[in-house]
């Protein structure tokens, strides 16, 4: 039975019909064409699925897209403006805090809330935020590099 | 001195890729959607082993949305060929390996948990989901057999009926009686049983694939996650589905991770280009990450015994590898290469061992396949070697690094003909020994471990001296070696009118940045602007050729094929500069950018060579074609020596069973490096799968029913963040001497260096304990056992 939901996605108002099963991820890589948020796994453990509902960092697998009626949701496409990068997007860069891109969109989301929350988080901080985080490629160590100078850069 | 010393060659380049994927702009396969596109859902074996009694499709076709539903039956039916195996090995009594079919549906019996039995087709992948539910499957379970020790045994059930004791070849290699010889007169014999964990690779990105088929031309496309576009182009072409290559473009977009998972030619891409043809629909499918744990190319599973016969002084006389290795059910793209061509030709390490000899039996189970992945054959003989090392280091009470160091090639030795076929063609395994353990603090590593005892905890550390081989491989010695391929790499360096470059390589990059080291290269080379050279890699319709990426080889082969082209580009713009310039072609000389009369201030910049090699008003014509465009193959000389040492320090909670890596230290010879930012991202990358493999990960099966115990992140562990630390790493690099650029790949170091590294710390904190060998992974409750016992033991 198809449902219709309403949300904010990346500032602009988008209305769908979903499924009562369907998870906010499909809702926004199928029926929106969002697809710069991925799916990893099917257990809510690898985070490549990561945006922002109402400015918190939530597993987008996780939630259903109903769920997420009247909420405001950002994704990787929305984190920049116009063509320039946010700050953590940049340290990712900067620091070559990725390599094959696939988590990356969950990672930068991912630490951008943390800090928001915590804006000069430790090393250690960093590794234990992001323990719901897999990333195959980089051995992690380019990524705390990013988010520790990230969250630096957003503290301006 | 480099004109472009911000972008040349050695320049920690910031990636151009970045971009794309930090805004959410990546293309990855699953990213992508056909026009009128089906879906496809995947229906897979419950059972390890089982004959398919019956089908009913009847209720999954009356499913909402289900356009068609295929068996192995139907494929059969339709001709549809068995996926190929593309290395050939035989036995030590002259037969070859027996191979069995892997038609990509099962026709007939399934032989592991995962094993593909139909596809339902729908309108959406829910539908489809749901009718593959309604899938009326009848089988009838038969014995399984899945581990090796067990499969070998007489009597055991057989995955193949016409494959005797489940053994696809029982492989020689070496000088058997110098090796027996040796190990009489030896001094001192260490011998170790251990085993090469199986581990599920686990790219971040699940495998997918569209097929695709224009009704209009005939044309099949594919879209797959692959590492090599082109030999998935060659294999489902010509040996599945019997479709010219000039019928059939294979398109690999962004790929999100492969580690050698994606080299191979799977079942999946087959069915949905043979579906694709047959309802003229695109037909997409994306894995969940549970069939990837059962349907993804598993790698390692080795269970080995080693021997290492030495004299009195510690000099290595002679080695004796037997080894098991698990294949699987079905015989993957590369499988049977892995643990031997791949595996005992390195057995020499970085020593002088003068006899070798190894045995290797490739062992089928009702398992998932096993082939490369990151190291393939490499971290297993350097595990079986850096462990044996250590056992006899302390067994003949030799400081293990000294051990090492009286037994490395000497500096002065190269080239350096092995026992074992390999001719290593430079290296200086000293110098990166040093720097490790300085790093390392080796010298005072007694004071923290008896600082650690005094909290309670045991403190060790251990050394790994790794060589591996990389940039494969000659084709003349592959085709001696039973492989069905040429591994050479072909690039195309298209200079365009206004003298912007597009290089199209073979190769393909699913995270190493291969669009930003080559855009360096090339504009190194040419000293043009790094902004003005493009990477095309990834679609067969744009590149004419190519073998792909694995075995460290992008940039040793792949690289040297994109510098043949731009030597070809220098060599006709310098015919043509030398009309313009009313001299003789011999004069010529390309330097920063421009064509030059030696010694006059005479020149043509390269961009107006370009343009008049598209505006050809005045031009040799008579002997000259227009253009700027040309093609390279280049196929190597030689395997490329990578090396270094690995130091790992861990501490142990007696308690808990608990490893603390509380440092670790590679240093390594990579030969030349375009960009070390990347450099240092692939050893971290690899140290961390390698520790991986070391603590954490281990494919497991329930033995009597053939479940994977360990079928999704919530059971199969991968390394995390909070599991890992920053790793210090460095270079000495020798330059490769067997290619012009030097160069030798850095792809899979770390994954081969670092677990001989990790276990043997655990061993030295554990030495007092009197423990010689712990298993991969060393999960605390195995390190805890340990201890355990041990002190039960010495109580007792």
């Amino acid at each position: 039975m198809a449902n219709t939901v309403t949300m904010t996605v990346n500032g602009k108002s988008v209305t769908g019909a979903v499924e009562a099963r369907t998870l906010l991820v499909h809702f926004l890589r199928e029926t929106l064409g969002l697809t710069g948020t991925h799916v990893g796994c099917d257990t809510s453990q690898c985070g490549a699925c990561v945006v922002h509902i109402d400015g918190k960092s939530v597993k987008s697998c996780t939630i259903l897209a109903v769920q997420c009626a009247d909420t405001e949701v950002t994704t990787i496409e929305g984190l920049a403006t116009d063509d320039a990068l946010h700050p953590m997007q940049e340290a990712f860069r900067e620091n070559h805090g990725l390599q094959c891109g696939f988590c990356t969109p969950g990672m930068v989301m991912s630490a951008v809330d943390l800090a928001r929350n915590n804006p000069d988080p430790s090393e250690h901080e960093v590794r234990e935020w992001l323990e719901g985080n897999l990333c195959r490629c980089t051995g992690y160590h380019n990524i705390v590099k990013s988010v520790v100078a990230g969250a630096k850069a957003m503290r301006g | 001195m480099n004109a472009l010393p911000e972008t040349g060659i050695g320049a920690p380049v910031r990636r151009r890729e970045d971009f794309r994927f930090l805004t959410g702009r990546g293309n990855y396969t699953d990213d992508i959607n056909r026009p009128g596109q089906l879906h496809a859902w995947i229906v897979r074996s419950p059972h390890a082993h089982a004959t398919i009694d019956a089908i009913d499709k009847a209720p999954a076709l009356a499913s909402p949305g289900v356009v068609a539903v295929y068996t192995g039956a139907d494929m059969v039916k339709a001709g549809v060929g068995s996926l190929p195996c593309g290395w050939l090995i035989h036995s030590r009594d002259g037969t070859p390996m027996i191979e069995p079919p892997h038609i990509p549906l099962s026709p007939e019996r399934v032989r592991h948990v995962g094993d593909q039995v139909a596809v339902v087709i729908a309108e959406t992948r829910q539908q489809a989901r749901d009718g593959a539910e309604r899938l009326a499957i009848t089988y009838s379970e038969l014995p399984a057999v899945i581990s090796m020790p067990d499969a070998v045994k007489p009597g055991a059930p057989l995955v193949w009926d016409q494959v005797p004791q489940n053994s696809c070849y029982d492989w020689e290699f070496g000088d058997k009686a110098a090796v027996d010889k040796a190990f009489q007169e030896a001094h001192h014999i260490a011998r170790l049983e251990l085993v090469n964990n199986r581990l599920v690779p686990n790219a971040m990105e699940p495998r997918a694939a569209i097929g695709d088929f224009d009704r209009g031309t005939g044309e099949y496309t594919l879209y797959t996650t692959s590492q090599n576009p082109h030999v998935i182009r060659l294999l489902m072409g010509a040996y599945v589905l019997n479709i010219p290559e000039s019928k059939l473009r294979v398109v690999a977009p962004d790929v999100g991770g492969g580690f050698g998972s994606k080299i191979f030619h799977y079942a999946e891409e087959a069915i949905v280009t043979w579906a694709a043809g047959k309802l003229h629909r695109a037909v997409k499918w994306t894995a969940d990450r549970s069939e990837s744990f059962m349907s993804d190319a598993h790698g390692r599973d080795h269970v080995t015994t080693v021997e290492l016969a030495l004299d009195k002084d510690g000099k290595f006389l002679a080695l004796h590898e037997h080894t098991l290795a698990n294949m699987g059910a079905y015989l993957s793209t590369f499988s049977t290469c892995i643990p031997t061509i791949l595996h005992s030709t390195l057995l020499a390490g970085v020593y002088t061992t003068p006899a070798i000899y190894a045995e290797v039996r490739a062992v089928f189970t009702n398992t998932v396949p096993v082939d490369a992945y990151r190291g393939a054959g490499r971290p297993e003989t350097t595990f079986l070697l850096e462990r044996i090392v250590d056992v006899a280091a302390d067994e003949m009470g030799i400081d293990p690094a000294e051990l090492r160091r009286r037994n490395f090639i000497p500096t002065d030795a190269f080239p350096y003909q092995t026992p074992v076929a390999l001719q290593y063609d430079s290296g200086d395994y000293f110098t990166t020994l040093d720097m490790a353990l300085k790093e390392a603090d080796y010298a005072g590593f007694e004071a923290r471990r008896a600082e650690a005892a005094r909290r309670g905890v045991y403190r060790g550390i251990g050394i790994s001296t790794y060589i591996e081989a990389c940039g494969i491989a000659p084709s003349q010695v592959v085709g001696a070696l039973g492989g069905r391929a040429g591994l050479y790499e072909s690039a195309e360096v298209r200079v365009h009118p206004t003298g912007s470059v597009t290089v199209f390589t073979g190769t393909h990059s699913h995270g190493q940045g291969h669009e930003t080291t080559f855009a360096q290269l090339v504009s190194d080379l040419l000293q043009v602007p790094m902004e003005s050279v493009e990477i095309v890699h990834g679609d067969t319709n744009k590149v004419a050729f190519g073998m792909g990426t694995y075995g460290s080889r992008s940039l040793a082969v792949g690289g040297m094929a994109i510098m043949k082209a731009v030597e070809k580009v220098v060599n006709k713009g310098k015919k043509i500069a030398a009309h313009l310039l009313e001299a003789s072609e011999a004069d010529i000389e390309y330097k920063d950018g421009k064509f030059q009369v030696a010694g006059t201030d005479k020149s043509k910049a390269f961009g107006e060579i370009a343009l008049t090699a598209y505006v050809p008003h005045n031009y040799p014509m008579e002997t000259l074609e227009p253009g700027l465009d040309e093609s390279a193959f280049y196929d190597p000389k030689n395997f490329t020596f990578p090396s270094g040492t690995h130091i790992c320090e861990v501490e142990v909670d007696p308690d808990t069973g608990v490893t603390t890596i509380v440092n670790f230290v590679a240093a390594d010879d990579f030969g030349r490096i375009i960009n070390p930012m990347i450099v240092d991202g692939q050893v971290h990358g690899g140290i961390a799968q390698g520790v991986g493999q070391a603590l954490l990960e281990g494919c497991i099966y329930d033995e009597k029913s053939g479940q994977i115990l360990t079928g999704s992140y919530m059971d199969y562990c991968m390394p995390r963040a909070d599991d890992l630390l920053n790793f210090k790493v460095s270079t000495h690099n020798v330059p490769a001497v067997d290619n012009a650029l030097g160069v030798k790949g850095c792809g899979e170091a770390g994954a081969i260096g670092s677990p001989p590294a990790v276990i043997n710390a655990i061993v030295d904190a554990l030495s007092s304990l009197g423990v010689r060998h712990v298993e991969m992974p060393a999960t605390p409750l195995k390190v805890w056992q340990i201890i355990q016992d041990k002190r039960a033991a010495k109580a007792a």
